[in-house]
């Protein structure tokens, strides 16, 4: 079976006054049909520009796209925009993260759904508006009958997101890429709306790619999940891999650096030093070398290859340490031992940089 | 922590009124942000107030430091009513509770330097007169929240959303306040930058000695951060108790729905929980449920919860939670990570 969606190589550049904006450098995935994949990453590491130009929405005069996204065998950035129209809301459908701005204020919500539904499919306004109304339903509103003829403003916040969703599922989409979903809600109202995706993939087998920063949210509903950092993806592989033995130092970081309930209260955070670099002049070698603990000389001028771990062909590591020593640095932080003593047991003997 | 209570709260309450007309102005109604709150805050601790978006924990925030006045109620700061302290004194009041606000961006000048901006509070209260002095404070300020001291003379725009929160962190620390009030300190930040700041929160709130009031929607960050927390819903407390016992023994039935919503980045223990998905979104402020406000979403409601409204007193287990109907240990195990297993 080939994948739903095979991103290759992508690369986006824009040109600014200041220099090249290396937004994405060389990030390739595969989806298959009906599963869900996790995009975690910080503001500016590239996951949202990803998604954007997949869907042919970073299209500017001064972005040079290179790659290939191949949806159903089809190069979605060589389409026109013509047939990239007939796939955007059909085929593959988008929610944001603040509902509020991404509905239009001045019409009520059922006519932005009958809107798009008339625009993909040839139904009356009539059947548009039954069909409306059954997606109203299905995503939990209450009356949706009634709710029908409300303005986005009538809504909750939850609410909203949930229209948002109708709106991105009207045309039975095979994948729907939800970016930063529940970052502007309530945890409760969190719960609700991953619930929500999660019980609707099920029930009309889409597949999902779920761009976060938090780890919590995609440690719940997804299969597998890839971690960008500065337009590259640095780890991925099965969520409960990544979970469980991740080797990457900067997924050790984040993983560290969040307050966990299934931790001990006083557990300390152990944050990540020094701050996101500039994608316009990025580090050489590996561009986590400046933040990263265990950096060696050479790390500064090889540029790491993301490359399978040797015992899992899926879990796949852009880091220049061995395999061997990552996973003892690992074991060693896990016990609670801070960076720079994991650094002294499993690197014993090496320069200190 | 000596025993003298800071700051005493007693039926704290704010109605914000809603008027009808333009020339004939009519109250129609009122949002009920805060509605009867009573609680201390002792002397060095750190206290979390929790809840969803309009449960009222911004507005307690603005009455304790007196940026509104509330509708009824008391807030004593050491021992002094804090409305009936008159204009003349005011400001010296300022002086002993500061703000770190959420948003690293909008709250700081961004015509103004770093070292005016640190060096503001100083000016309005008179401190630091001579030029050095001035300067000099700042820049040991600035070294103590882990800012470079040389970049004294940058403008904010120059500095990462991390730094910026470190400038806030300062100006709050430049009088030397007994208490200060954190409102959401890190929900603007990148993850990797946000334990930076909640460090040195802890930090400073350790070697200063200060009592620290953190409003956070994030129970994880409550729970790593504060000696104490506040459970608010719909402009009341439902549930108060010291970390240890509120993460454990969870009583009231928000509580347990809130710890149960917040995602765990576990899998396989994400897989095991029980979660408990509350139904609905909060009902509006402006006519609250009667007797117990949670009783329309609440999954253990009974028809005395319809009628009584229940008082906040000590549950078995430790905490204090207003509910006719407490979650036990075993209701409470199901649906938290951080619960107790039975």
């Amino acid at each position: 079976m080939s994948p739903l969606l095979e991103v290759r190589d992508l690369r986006v550049h824009f040109d600014t006054e200041d220099g090249v904006v290396k937004a994405v450098d060389g990030v390739s995935f595969t989806l298959e049909k009906g599963k869900v994949l996790g995009i975690v990453g910080e503001s500016g590491s590239g996951k949202s520009v990803t998604m954007l130009t997949v869907m042919g929405l970073s299209r500017a005069s001064n972005a040079r796209i290179g790659g290939e996204a191949l949806f159903e065998g089809r190069n979605l950035l060589e389409a026109s925009n013509e047939e990239l129209r007939s796939v955007r809301g059909n085929d593959i459908s988008m929610i944001f993260q603040d509902p509020l701005s991404s509905l239009h204020p001045f019409y009520k919500v059922g006519a932005q759904l009958v809107e798009a539904i008339q625009a993909h499919q040839n139904l009356s306004r009539a059947q548009a508006r039954e069909r409306a109304i059954e997606f109203l339903g299905l995503v939990g509103i209450p009356d949706p009958r009634a709710r029908f003829d409300n303005y986005p403003h009538e809504f909750s916040g939850g609410m909203r997101q949930r229209a948002m969703i109708a709106m991105a599922l009207v045309n039975e989409p095979q994948l729907l890429i939800a970016d930063e979903p529940t970052t502007a809600l309530d945890v409760t109202v969190q719960a609700q709306i991953l619930e929500l995706i999660g019980r609707l993939k099920d029930e009309l087998g889409m597949a999902v790619i779920m761009i976060t920063h938090d780890l919590g949210v995609v440690a719940e509903v997804t299969d597998d999940i890839a971690v960008m950092y500065a337009g590259r993806i640095v780890e991925e592989a099965a969520t409960d891999e990544l979970f469980h033995a991740p080797e990457h130092p900067y997924t050790w970081g984040l993983l560290q650096s969040i307050p966990r309930l299934d931790r001990p209260r006083d557990e300390p955070l152990v944050p990540i030093p020094g701050r996101p670099p500039s994608l316009i002049n990025l580090p050489g070698g590996c561009s986590f070398h400046p933040r990263c603990p265990y950096v060696r000389e050479a790390h500064r001028r090889i540029e790491p290859k993301l490359a399978p771990v040797p015992d899992s062909p899926k879990h796949r590591v852009a880091c220049l340490l061995e395999s061997e020593t990552r996973k003892r640095l690992w074991q060693d932080l896990n016990a609670g031992k801070e960076p720079v003593e994991a650094r002294a047991d499993v690197m014993e003997g090496e320069e200190v940089t | 922590m000596s025993g003298e209570p800071l700051v005493e709260v007693r039926d704290l309450v704010k109605h914000f009124p809603i008027n009808r007309g333009i020339i004939l102005q009519k109250q129609v109604g009122a949002v009920h942000a805060v509605d009867g709150v009573s609680f201390d805050v002792m002397r060095g601790e750190s206290l979390g107030i929790v809840g969803e978006t309009g449960c009222g924990k911004s507005t307690t925030a603005r009455l304790l430091m007196r940026l509104l006045d509330p509708t009824s109620g008391v807030i004593r700061f050491e021992g002094k009513d804090v409305a009936k302290i008159p204009r003349r004194a005011f400001k010296p009041f300022r002086r002993e509770i500061q703000m770190i606000f959420q948003d690293p961006y909008s709250s700081l000048n961004p015509r103004k330097t770093v070292g005016a901006i640190i060096a503001e509070p100083f000016a309005i209260h008179g401190l630091n007169k001579g030029k050095g002095e001035r300067r000099r404070a700042v820049q040991e300020l600035m070294d103590l929240v882990g800012l470079n001291p040389e970049h004294y003379n940058r403008y904010p725009h120059e500095f990462s959303g991390g730094q910026r929160q470190r400038i806030g962190v300062a100006r709050a620390l430049a009088l030397q306040p007994k208490m200060i009030i954190a409102d959401e300190p890190v929900s603007a930040l990148d993850v990797s930058i946000q334990a930076q700041i909640l460090n040195l929160l802890r930090d400073l709130q350790r070697d200063l000695g200060l009592t620290l009031i953190l409003i956070a929607h994030d129970l994880s960050v409550v729970r790593h951060m504060c000696d104490r927390v506040a459970v608010m819903y719909l402009g009341k407390i439902v549930e108060i108790a010291d970390s240890d016992t509120l993460y454990r023994h969870p009583r009231h039935p928000y509580t347990g729905a809130l710890l149960s919503a917040v995602p765990v980045p576990d899998p396989e223990l994400a897989s095991r929980r029980r979660r408990q998905v509350l139904g609905g979104d909060v009902p509006s402020p402006t006519n609250p449920p009667p007797a117990c406000r949670f009783h329309p979403r609440c999954p253990k409601a009974q028809d005395l919860c319809h009628q009584q409204e229940p008082l906040l007193e000590q549950k078995p287990g430790g905490s204090v939670a207003a509910c006719h109907f407490p979650l036990s240990d075993a209701e409470a195990a199901e649906r938290v990570a951080t619960a107790e297993p039975v």
